[in-house]
């Protein structure tokens, strides 16, 4: 690390410090977590653009996929929901790909009327799958739908579920990959774009399968609940000879729990990824990122290589998915919306230094303090500017009231700051 | 079997709000495909910019009304949108100034654009909820309906009615007009060709002798009054809330790119491909079928397609149909 490094770095502890000293170090922590869990989805992020300058609008998708992927392996069973309706389910999930799969089919071989013969097939095909699906959704939905309604999970440990999370994230990579790479600059991006709302739709609405906008919640832990840290005798008396609130030290020792986690998960991504761009491969993505033509001039596969680092910074994206969800202990597809889980992540990359590992980390974390902190520091300036203002008037009123709005405003300025003074982020790549 | 009543219930939900709805995208789309051809990028904010434009229609209707001006029949708004269109027009060309300008002279990527785009998005959005709050407005006034149902079946002695609302029937009206000017602009104006001429050959245009800074002024302007009057189309027609205005970027992109970048005439097919798409496939027809149908044929459930929830799914579902087949769009747009 340079010298520039370090001391932002610094800086940043110095921030997560101050927090815990200025608020509460319960506050700090959160933070923290959330800040490495962004960390994570920034250095997904650079995997595709600042390496091979990708430009993928759709990060939000994977990672709400990954958060799927946490909730199917974790979650306990539910035999009677399958028992219901599962068979025919999955017997229309695999209805569904066998009539893509025979459009694909129809398209390339067929010589004449192909265009006619593919629409016949999508609409038979379509229209015998709903015959088939809504039956079995119906009954899975109908058991108990307030309480379970959908198909649960596989009951196997969460920690197990962080990376399926990734693997499905991978696989819808791929699907969109393979037919989205081919695409040109701009195009790319909103197919993306659209792809991820897409994927947000279907969690939304296919309660069997994550019980939709009603929500999973109690998504198992992979540490101690604070209920249990606080009737645990022997936690309580170590808690109270070491001079602390056993309550406000339960919370504690759960967050760093989660820290030293996600720390863990994070070091060794960043590891494996300063590998990856030191290596003959992270120098083959730069040329083809820099000159694609002469790259492929000198018989790199370009789209091969593309589809290869889609899929894997989606992969870390829906890893970092699968983690939030379990940090939260609940998968909300109602919340899941661009600017928070596309657009605030590209802040963090360009920030931070797109084509600089550190860099992307180091925006992780600078970029989530500021969304969290710029609210009650903008209450603070703004209580400071309307001091002189008669209390309850207008004015008054409509400037403190504003300030929840001041985080998107106080992001756009910082990026558009950056991005005219230091393009190349506060780490450039080397 | 009564095709006459089967054809009415069909224009009354899926007819006549998609059509509206397509005018209003087909706007949005205008804009963006104005600013792709010219400037040549995305625009992420121009969902964004449509807010701002609308939040100040809003205040000065409100104004209006306050005052006691009102239009008639007509909704107060659009005597307000000069004055929304003028704010709007300002703000954009203030963001030019100071931050694409610079990318422009610096001869940068397209992408560092996009790029400042969402930066420029996060600041639009922020600011219109400085100024309106995050809430829902309602700012329509005037005739509710130029045909209600009742009306209409009084009318016809049909069993289905028709209702047409007044802010669908000036939403056409209005697209009809704006589009009328713009291809008049664009066409037979001289300031209009070196618009297109500058989009199609930049180095050619220069060498021309057009200012590429008055078209780049111009071009703003024209998305101005393009995305302040979609968004007040919108806003009377639905209503108006921020969150649903960035939202609304989705289906506009989806328009401009089914239609073909940059292509003035695919943004407006874009625009009706995809809103009839959403709300076609999104309606549950049963009562349509349940007239049009002999009674041994009639269908038991709703026949919806897919649920309402899938709405922004079907318009991407579309682009993305349209994308693997024809990869810039119906009308052959550019890509940079």
């Amino acid at each position: 690390m340079t010298m520039r490094a370090t001391l932002l770095f610094a800086f940043v502890v110095l921030l997560f410090v101050g927090t815990g000293i200025v608020q509460s170090w319960n506050v700090s922590l959160t933070i923290l977590n959330m800040g490495l869990v962004s960390a994570i989805m920034a250095l997904g992020v650079n995997m595709q653009w600042g390496y091979a300058g990708l430009f993928n609008v759709g990060v939000m998708g994977f990672v709400a996929l990954g958060g799927l992927g946490a909730v199917l392996v974790s979650m306990p069973p539910n035999p009677e929901h399958i028992a219901a309706g599962g068979l025919r389910v999955v017997g229309a999930l695999i209805l569904g790909a066998l009539t893509i799969a025979a459009a694909i089919f129809a398209w390339r071989r067929l010589k004449t009327a192909r265009g006619l013969s593919v629409v016949a097939i999508l609409v038979v095909g379509f229209f015998l799958y709903r015959a088939l699906l809504d039956p079995g959704v119906a009954a899975i939905e109908a058991i108990e739908a307030a309480s379970t309604g959908n198909i649960g999970g596989l009951g196997l440990p969460v920690l197990l579920g962080w990376p399926v999370g990734g693997l499905l994230a991978a696989g819808a990579a791929w699907l969109i990959g393979k037919t989205a790479l081919g695409l040109r600059s701009d195009y790319l991006a909103i197919a993306t774009l659209g792809i991820a709302e897409i994927i947000i739709a279907i969690l939304k609405n296919e309660d069997w399968l994550a019980r939709g906008v009603k929500n999973v919640i109690g998504v198992p832990r992979p540490v101690p609940y604070e209920i249990d840290l606080q009737n645990d005798p022997a936690f309580v008396d170590r808690m109270i000879a070491w001079g602390f609130d056993p309550v406000t030290g339960s919370t504690i020792f759960v967050k760093l729990a989660y820290a030293g986690l996600f720390l863990v998960i994070l070091l060794g991504l960043l590891w494996l990824a300063q590998a990856a761009l030191a290596s003959p491969w992270g120098r083959m993505m730069r040329a083809i990122r820099d000159n694609e033509v002469a790259a492929e001039a000198m018989g790199k596969d370009v789209t091969a290589r593309h589809l290869q680092v889609f899929i894997l910074g989606s992969a870390v994206c829906g890893l970092a998915g699968a983690m939030m969800t379990t940090l939260d202990g609940q998968l909300t597809p109602g919340t899941y919306q661009p600017l928070r889980y596309t657009f605030l992540i590209w802040v963090m990359v360009i920030v931070g230094g797109s084509g600089n590992n550190f860099g992307a980390v180091l925006g992780g974390f600078l970029v989530w303090w500021l969304w969290v902190q710029v609210e009650p520091l903008g209450a603070l300036a703004m209580s400071a500017i309307t001091a002189g203002m008669a209390d309850g008037s207008w004015l008054k009123g409509h400037l403190i009231e504003s300030v929840a709005h001041m985080r998107l405003l106080t992001m756009g300025v910082i990026l558009l700051l950056v991005l005219r003074f230091s393009p190349r982020g506060l780490l450039p790549e080397r | 079997m009564e095709p006459l009543n089967a054809l009415v219930t069909f224009a009354n939900f899926v007819l006549v709000p998609a059509t509206a709805y397509g005018a209003q995208l087909a706007l949005g789309a205008l804009g963006v495909t104005l600013i792709y051809g010219i400037l040549r990028f995305s625009n992420f904010a121009h969902g964004d910019t449509m807010a701002f434009g609308t939040t100040a229609v809003i205040l000065t209707t409100w104004g209006l009304q306050a005052a006691g001006v009102s239009f008639g029949p007509l909704p107060t708004a659009l005597l307000a949108l000069p004055v929304g269109i003028a704010v709007a027009a300002a703000l954009l060309l203030f963001t030019d100034r100071v931050v694409y300008r610079f990318y422009r002279a610096k001869k940068a990527v397209p992408v560092t654009f996009v790029i400042a785009s969402l930066g420029v998005m996060f600041i639009y959005n922020g600011l219109t909820r400085f100024v309106i709050g995050p809430d829902d407005q309602r700012f329509a006034d005037g005739a509710r309906f130029l045909i209600s149902a009742r009306d209409f079946r009084e009318m016809t002695g049909l069993d289905e009615g028709l209702a047409i609302r007044s802010t669908q029937a000036i939403t056409v009206v209005v697209a009809v007009i704006v589009v009328a000017l713009l291809f008049w602009f664009l066409n037979k104006t001289r300031t209009g060709k070196s618009m297109r001429a500058y989009s199609d050959n930049e180095d050619l245009a220069l060498l021309s002798g057009i200012n590429p800074e008055r078209v780049v002024v111009i071009t703003w302007l024209i998305v101005a009054g393009l995305a302040t009057i979609a968004g007040t189309l919108y806003g009377l027609d639905k209503s108006f809330k921020p969150f649903t205005y960035f939202q609304l970027l989705l289906p506009i992109f989806a328009a401009a790119i089914v239609g073909g970048l940059g292509s003035p005439l695919g943004a407006i097919a874009g625009g009706f491909v995809i809103a009839f798409a959403e709300v076609t496939i999104t309606y549950p027809l049963k009562k349509v079928l349940g007239y049009a149908l002999p009674e041994t044929l009639e269908p038991d459930g709703l026949v919806q397609l897919l649920s309402t929830d899938y709405k922004f799914a079907v318009s991407f579902v579309i682009l993305l149909i349209v994308l693997l087949f024809r990869p810039t769009g119906l009308f052959a747009g550019k890509s940079v």
